[in-house]
């Protein structure tokens, strides 16, 4: 108990230091808000008075706290590009898509990479194990995008599973927009389960090598049984926290993927607008992901002491 | 004793060696001008005269792919050169010495490298504005910490060991120590975590420029060149597959030679 008290302090001190970073290295930027909407026609009597208004002369820490404060109520703002428009939403509509996109490469890498890590530690050194280390070792090597273009080719156009472009959002027809996001889930997933599968691997041989397996061997119990039984509760606790970074990996990996398959999400928002200099979206988006980054390693962290009760003890 | 053949070395190695030289020789002399536009010869396939065919505007892809790759090692290089330096005297620092500085320097580590690394180079790209030095300093800050992490335990592997006591009774101070005793020992740890980042390097920089936030015009990239191929997917797809596979092929080259690096360490 006393243990998440500390990590709980940790991830609040930490979180503190993340929003403080993402708020100043944006106030670094030359030219402020107020100059970016009036544009550089605007008197110094009207970029003063704009200032003032926006709260832009007061100094940093306290324009800090204001803004900190608005982003506890979910509020940063208006959008400087879409004028009148507030960043909340611009994000809540594109903040679904960009879940489910995660949602379901997640479920892909779940459902591919455990049985196959696991099986091709059942069978190391033979064909399938041989085959696979190939195989993911190329399809680590293949840049997400490309991947994606990959995947438009084969399945958008050639054998037109999907029309390329044409997404539908998922409170229109969930079943339609599941059917279009498979593709560009698939283009994060596959690189990812190719991590996972190596990791899961070694982790469930380096397991076999301790002391207890050969115990429970010289006690009659056959290979499965030793794997499924012994081994695999063991070699899953270091997956665990594997799988927080790639959860993030997800998130990252969608950035580039949501652009080739032209998915309204989270991702084509951040690239547009970095590229537009609209900051108090940018600025929101990178205090998103940040969040849900170390909150997502939290929860990992805690699991971790759940599963393995050296860790909870000592 | 006979030596295991580390088939990942040479493979990797040899993979690097040709496509380095393909893009030193990219540097020098292509077959075609790489922005010379011929309006005779748009979208063509794959021939004789233009073995990795042409390009919408009528440029030999083969030309670009050449000198995209010559950017590609590059900007890899020089980042894998700044986060090798920076990491590598961070955590041989930290390591040797210890205590508070320690302390802070590995949780502001650990809490870096819980991020992806393109969000945070996406972030620096919106503040420093894109641009091929912009990229390379970058990626280059943000490869600190995996250097720093691997160096560091490294270091503190080695430091109580006897021939660093050793060293340290005949009056050696702690930089000779971590310089000419430790790093030297640690040297193939380094080298896999370069291989690894000039791997991470070369497909971060790759996204960047696909997503028009890299290397900018006319400075020939190969994710640039995805991204002008992707409009023509349907008419001219070996507009996209020959960047793509180079790109590819370049990142095996890599990862077999960390692999095989792994192998010796082992």
């Amino acid at each position: 108990m006393k243990l998440i008290i500390r990590k709980l302090i940790t991830l609040i001190i930490t979180l503190l230091v993340i929003s403080f970073l993402s708020f100043a290295a944006f106030s670094l930027i030359p030219g402020d808000a107020a100059l970016t909407r009036l544009g550089q026609d605007a008197t110094p009597q009207q970029l003063a008075a704009l200032r003032a208004e926006m709260g832009l002369d007061d100094p940093l820490p306290e324009r800090y706290a204001d803004w900190l404060a608005g982003a506890l109520r979910g509020d940063f703002g208006e959008s400087y590009r879409y004028e009148g428009t507030t960043v909340a939403s611009l994000l809540s509509q594109r903040l679904p898509v960009t879940v489910l996109l995660a949602v379901l490469s997640l479920i892909m890498i779940t459902a591919v990479s455990l049985p196959l890590g696991i099986a091709c530690a059942r069978y190391s050194g033979k064909w399938l194990d041989i085959l696979v280390n190939q195989l993911t070792q190329l399809a680590m090597a293949i840049p997400p995008f490309f991947l994606g273009m990959i995947l438009t080719y084969v399945f958008g156009l050639t054998l037109r599973w999907f029309q390329p472009g044409d997404f539908t959002q998922p409170s229109e027809d969930l079943a339609a927009c599941l059917s279009y996001l498979a593709f560009p889930a698939l283009a994060v997933a596959l690189p990812k389960i190719a991590m996972v599968v190596r990791f899961l691997r070694g982790s469930v041989l380096s397991e076999m090598g301790k002391d207890y397996v050969r115990t429970a061997f010289s006690k009659g119990n056959s290979e499965n049984g030793v794997l499924y039984g012994h081994v695999l509760g063991n070699a899953m606790i270091p997956v665990v926290t594997f799988f927080a970074m790639v959860i993030a990996e997800i998130l990252a990996g969608s950035i580039v993927v949501e652009q080739v398959f032209s998915v309204p999400g989270v991702g084509r928002l951040l690239i547009s607008s970095i590229s537009d200099r609209d900051y108090p979206v940018v600025q929101a988006i990178v205090l998103y992901v940040a969040a849900a980054t170390v909150l997502i390693n939290f929860a990992v962290d805690l699991l971790y002491q759940l599963l393995d009760p050296r860790v909870r003890e000592a | 004793m006979k030596r295991k053949k580390n088939y990942s070395l040479t493979v990797g190695g040899t993979l690097t060696l040709v496509f380095l030289l393909f893009a030193l020789v990219g540097q020098v002399w292509t077959p075609y001008s790489p922005t010379a536009m011929d309006s005779t010869a748009v979208c063509l396939f794959p021939c004789a005269a233009h073995p990795m065919g042409t390009d919408n505007f009528g440029r030999d892809i083969l030309s670009r792919v050449m000198e995209g790759s010559g950017s590609t090692f590059f900007v890899a290089i020089c980042t894998v050169l700044i986060g090798g330096a920076f990491g590598t005297l961070i955590g041989a620092l930290t390591g040797y010495f210890g205590g508070r500085a320690d302390n802070l320097v590995m949780r502001f580590n650990d809490i870096l490298l819980s991020f992806p690394s393109i969000l945070l180079a996406l972030i620096f790209v919106s503040l420093l504005g894109p641009g091929r030095y912009n990229i390379i300093l970058a990626l280059g800050v943000l490869f600190i910490p995996s250097f720093a992490r691997i160096v560091r335990s490294e270091v503190i592997r080695f430091r109580e060991l006897d021939f660093v006591r050793s060293a340290r009774i005949m009056g050696a101070g702690p930089l000779r120590i971590i310089f000419f005793h430790i790093l030297p020992n640690a040297r193939v740890s380094i080298l896999t975590a370069a291989a690894i980042g000039f791997n991470n390097a070369v497909l971060a920089e790759a996204s960047m420029s696909y997503l028009s936030l890299g290397i900018q015009p006319p400075d020939p990239s190969l994710g640039r060149m995805l991204s002008e191929a992707q409009s023509y997917l349907f008419q001219a797809p070996w507009y996209a597959i020959f960047p793509g596979l180079t790109i590819i092929l370049i990142v095996l080259g890599f990862s077999m030679v960390s692999e095989g690096l792994r192998a010796i360490r082992e």
